[in-house]
């Protein structure tokens, strides 16, 4: 039986959470190791763990894979969450590669949108209000008009090809993420708002968001402080 | 017939160079609808051919793909230059990462405040020294085959040799010890399809000035 994947990040969001969400939407149970310590990251670099001495690092089906975007595509692929099967399409290549590259475009730009956040926890207070005040203007005024006229256009359920996707984990991790810093950012778009509860329904995503689940909470004082200790910067 | 792909982007490199090497890499020929205004990228946004109102865009197979790495990704799949199964493609991924993420302050330096040049170049140096560098030369050594991936080239190693060349024009030292990396790139610069894209006249970009910095400033309105 295939182990369970292993994720070596600290006990906070940061460049690690949206690989928790898609495990966790994928219904993969996983297991974490958190950073504390100073020694505990030297040990993992000498141990010649991380590929470029970063976490995250996602130890699954005997690789040590670090670099986010490469722990997320594998993951997506892996759990059937990156587009049609060729099997699918008949083995089309344009049409299950348009899926693929469709997915890529909306996840790059989420993922964007997320680590505006995850870098604005490390700035000093005033700037840090600015930031997040910019991410909060960007949500509203670029990407979510983008995400909204997707599903306008298609009037589908999800963003690509009438299936769930990674698109659609990260565009609902980002809405949350935002609304954690404005709660009306969703009120002129009412189709992702009706995406929000759908995909907060799904089962896996249900018990994901409930209390006691491994989602990792917004960044406080204590977390950025455990992180510039750990990586000392 | 399939047209050539079409790429939108100004004349420099940014972020449009890596396409345009993989392209080129693969044997492919493309188009290039060159930026010279803001007037221009806003064509573009209103014609809706931008999906997040960005550029790189690309015009291929039907569709007009934006995001870098998607691009990138959908090229390696169709020329077949991304390994031939999911764990060799998140090899390829993690390694590409890393060069990109080097890749991102070489580009970003020229975008630095003249009092924060020095501290950022010394920064670049140290990385490239001891933390890119030396992964991909272990990488090379650990099986001693020609490419990074599988036996066969893949875009991992182009975007690396790619990598190696700005490296180099910043600084030629920075690749003294690593014999390896060396051979890579000569190895790859030989591969008929680069060497041609290697020479005077070919589609491949010079490295910016203040005069691709200023015309960046004014279309991009930063």
């Amino acid at each position: 039986m295939a182990a369970k994947p292993k994720l070596w990040y600290f006990r906070g969001r940061g460049r690690m959470e949206s690989i928790r969400w898609l495990l966790a939407a994928a219904g993969v149970e996983f297991e974490e190791e958190f950073l504390e310590t100073r020694e505990q990251y030297e040990k993992l670099q000498k141990d010649g763990r991380l590929l470029f001495g970063q976490v995250p690092l996602v130890e699954i089906d005997g690789m040590e894979l670090t670099q986010t975007r490469a722990i997320l595509s594998y993951l997506a692929t892996k759990y059937n969450l990156h587009g049609k099967d060729p099997k699918e399409t008949g083995f089309s290549w344009i049409e299950s590669s348009c899926c693929f590259v469709r997915i890529d475009m909306y996840a790059e730009d989420t993922l964007d949108l997320m680590m505006m956040v995850v870098v604005a926890a490390f700035k000093p207070p005033e700037e840090k209000e600015e930031s997040l005040a910019s991410v909060v203007k960007k949500a509203k005024t670029q990407h979510f008009p983008v995400f909204e006229k997707i599903l306008k256009d298609h009037g589908e359920d999800f963003l690509v090809g009438n299936k769930f996707s990674w698109a659609d984990i990260q565009l609902l991790e980002a809405i949350l993420m935002v609304e954690e810093l404005d709660a009306s950012v969703l009120s002129d778009f009412p189709l992702l708002k009706e995406f929000k509860t759908r995909t907060n329904n799904i089962p896996t995503i249900k018990k994901f968001l409930q209390p006691g689940s491994q989602r990792k909470l917004p960044p406080d004082n204590h977390y950025v402080k455990v992180v510039r200790n750990v990586l000392q910067f | 017939m399939a047209g050539k792909p079409k790429l939108h982007y100004f004349d420099a490199r940014g972020r449009m160079e890596a396409i345009r090497w993989l392209l080129a890499a693969a044997g492919v020929e493309f188009e290039e609808k060159l930026l010279e205004s803001s007037e221009d990228l806003d064509k573009l946004r209103h014609d809706g051919s931008l999906v997040f109102q960005q550029v790189p865009m690309v015009e291929i197979d039907g569709m007009k793909l934006v995001q870098t790495r998607a691009i990138l990704n959908y090229i390696a799949s169709k020329y077949d230059l991304y390994g031939k199964d999911m764990k060799e493609r998140a090899l390829i991924d993690m390694y590409t990462e890393g060069v990109a993420d080097l890749g991102e302050m070489i580009l970003l330096l020229p975008l630095c405040p003249p009092d924060q040049k020095n501290a950022k170049l010394t920064l670049i140096q140290e990385r490239t020294t001891n933390r890119y560098l030396p992964a991909f030369e272990k990488v090379l050594k650990s099986h001693g085959q020609d490419y990074l991936v599988g036996n066969k080239l893949s875009k991992a190693d182009i975007h690396l040799v790619e990598l190696l060349y700005y490296v180099e024009e910043l600084d030629p030292s920075l690749l003294a010890n690593f014999p390896l990396l060396k051979g890579l790139k000569t190895r790859v610069s030989n591969l008929p399809a680069v060497k041609k894209f290697l020479q005077p006249g070919s589609q491949r970009k010079p490295p910016g000035t203040e005069k691709t910095l200023e015309q960046a400033r004014k279309i991009f309105k930063f």
